[in-house]
């Protein structure tokens, strides 16, 4: 039998979400981190490791009055805070501290936004970036043309994937965008960048999220519930340009972390009660299904098609309605790892009921970087 | 309209971009690997080594994906299209497609595509038509 050793003691995300005109990049770090310690009954000065991505760590730190013996400021993108759980969770076992914070914020709509956000830039802007994909609707959808012709995916099952999550957010009353839509109705948004109209693409939104790990043993000394982590879970990274991806049907780093956060928690996919992929746009979701391995190669568009990952399906996939219905500040990984979170609690407004194991799964960049972890409400197995 | 970007050109790409005004598509060959290569580098990315050299491609390849952009987009008339090309030597490269409607009916995935050189400012810019379009 294995114990838990590390566990999520506090989450929270802002107090507002969605449209936060009156906070900046900073503030909406700061509010989700004063958010999470209240969540767990912590102060600034219990907090000796922290960790944010897409922001220096360091003025994080500073702003919030934390005097660290660790820190983390792994910036790939959105899976970021995914990561950060899996790197916080190593430097707690490894003793260098006992108690980390990890932040988010994102002025994604206001664009009240730091000067010198944390952006590759290199090959990138030589040699994609003067072709005008400068957006992600136009350069982060750039293989599925390619998966369409080679696996059979169909624009009607990438508007079920929005049509889907539409019906998740239905149920939180934080969600941004909740009422039903139909594949007609994606299919005759805006067109954005052929083959993606505007249902298909993930919403833009201020908001930040943040979240408390410390050592299993400690976490019954806390108010809420403990989610304890099952495994290591996994990352892996290909790199910012998306033209020089090895595969376009597959990503080589989502493969990679998926693998990794399956074995060490020792389960496979049918072990899994509740997912979370990380969805910029709607073909995230097919990508993860079949990359994670709980459908295979070319079959997830009609896995979603048929039902499966819908409100009463066998796989509930993106219960808080993704980035498409509930919110995308920009980076969204944090705000996968916080509906995984309440779901373990049991606290989701989409709650699953009996649900023990919540996989998180999220992109960075642009299939840039991936990373997985495995949460749990159980404290050994 | 404002201008389109040009590159920021490094000094292990210099190479590439003097073969573009000199109209030749350069491309990096590991001697050891066998294998073609891109984006420029001083090493072969599949082996780690410095065994390369310097090797015109033969500016053919076809259509591997694309999307076709609706968004507003310094020095482009949306819509356009954003395409990845499989070069004839086993690698990708994004580029337009240029001589051709940015229309999914006129852009059939695997068509044969040329290499052409489009003059930005003092740069010239690889980019792809279909074969023949000329004609
Ligand atoms: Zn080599």
């Amino acid at each position: 039998m294995s114990r838990a050793s590390i566990a999520i003691v506090g989450a929270a995300e802002t107090t507002e979400l969605g449209k936060v005109p009156g906070l900046s990049q900073v503030g909406l770090h700061a509010d989700a981190a004063l958010n999470a310690l209240a969540d767990c009954g912590l102060k600034p000065a219990d907090i000796d490791g922290i960790a944010t991505g897409g922001h220096d760590v360091a003025e994080i730190n500073q702003y919030l009055g934390i005097s660290p013996t660790w820190y983390d400021g792994t910036s790939v993108g959105g899976c970021s805070f995914i990561a950060l759980v899996r790197h916080a969770a190593a430097a707690i076992q490894a003793g260098l501290c006992t108690t980390v914070l990890i932040t988010h914020g994102e002025s994604g709509r206001s664009n009240h936004r730091s000067h010198r956000p944390i952006m590759p830039s290199m090959q990138q802007q030589e040699f994609e970036a003067i072709y005008g994909p400068l957006f992600p609707p136009m350069r982060f959808t750039l293989p599925v043309m390619r998966k369409m012709k080679d696996d059979g995916l169909t624009e009607e099952q990438l508007a079920m994937v929005a049509v889907v999550q539409r019906e998740w957010a239905a149920f939180h009353p934080r969600a941004t965008a909740r009422d039903p839509i139909t594949v007609d109705d994606v299919l005759s948004s805006r067109m954005i960048a052929y083959p993606f109209r505007k249902l298909m693409c993930c919403l833009v939104s201020d908001g930040g999220g943040a979240l408390i790990l410390t050592s299993a043993e400690r976490a019954k000394d806390f108010p809420a519930k403990p989610v304890y982590l099952r495994g290591t879970g996994g990352e892996g990274a290909e790199g910012p340009m998306v033209s020089q991806m090895e595969s376009f049907t597959s990503s080589k780093a989502f493969r990679v972390s998926g693998k990794l956060a399956f074995e060490t928690a020792g389960i496979t996919p049918t072990d899994v009660d509740h997912l979370m992929i990380y969805d910029a746009f709607a073909h995230l979701p097919i990508y993860g299904l079949e990359d994670l391995g709980f459908v295979d190669r070319g079959e997830a568009g009609a896995f979603i098609s048929e039902g499966h990952t819908r409100p009463g399906g066998r796989l509930p996939l993106n219960t808080n309605g993704g980035g498409l219905s509930y919110m995308h500040s920009g980076m969204y990984g944090m705000y996968a790892l916080q509906e995984g979170v309440r779901q373990m609690r049991g606290v989701s407004p989409a709650q699953v009921e009996g649900a023990k194991i919540s996989m998180v799964h999220g992109v960075g960049g642009m299939f840039s970087a991936a990373a997985t972890v495995v949460l749990t409400n159980e404290d050994s197995w | 309209m404002t201008e389109k970007p040009v590159p920021t050109i490094y000094p292990e790409t210099r190479h590439f971009w003097d073969g573009a005004a000199a109209g030749k598509l350069l491309l990096q060959f590991c001697t050891e690997c066998r294998k073609h290569y891109f984006p420029p580098r001083p090493f072969c990315p599949y082996c780690g080594g410095r065994a390369v050299e310097i090797v015109e491609a033969s500016g053919l390849g076809r259509l591997y994906s694309y999307t076709i952009s609706h968004l507003p987009t310094p020095g482009y008339e949306p819509p356009f299209v954003v395409a990845v090309v499989m070069l004839d030597e086993g690698v990708k490269m994004l580029a337009n497609i240029v001589d051709c409607p940015p229309e999914p009916e006129a852009l059939a995935l695997d068509m044969p595509l040329e290499v052409t050189f489009e003059a930005r400012g003092a740069f010239f810019i690889p980019q792809f038509r279909p074969l023949g379009s000329l004609q």
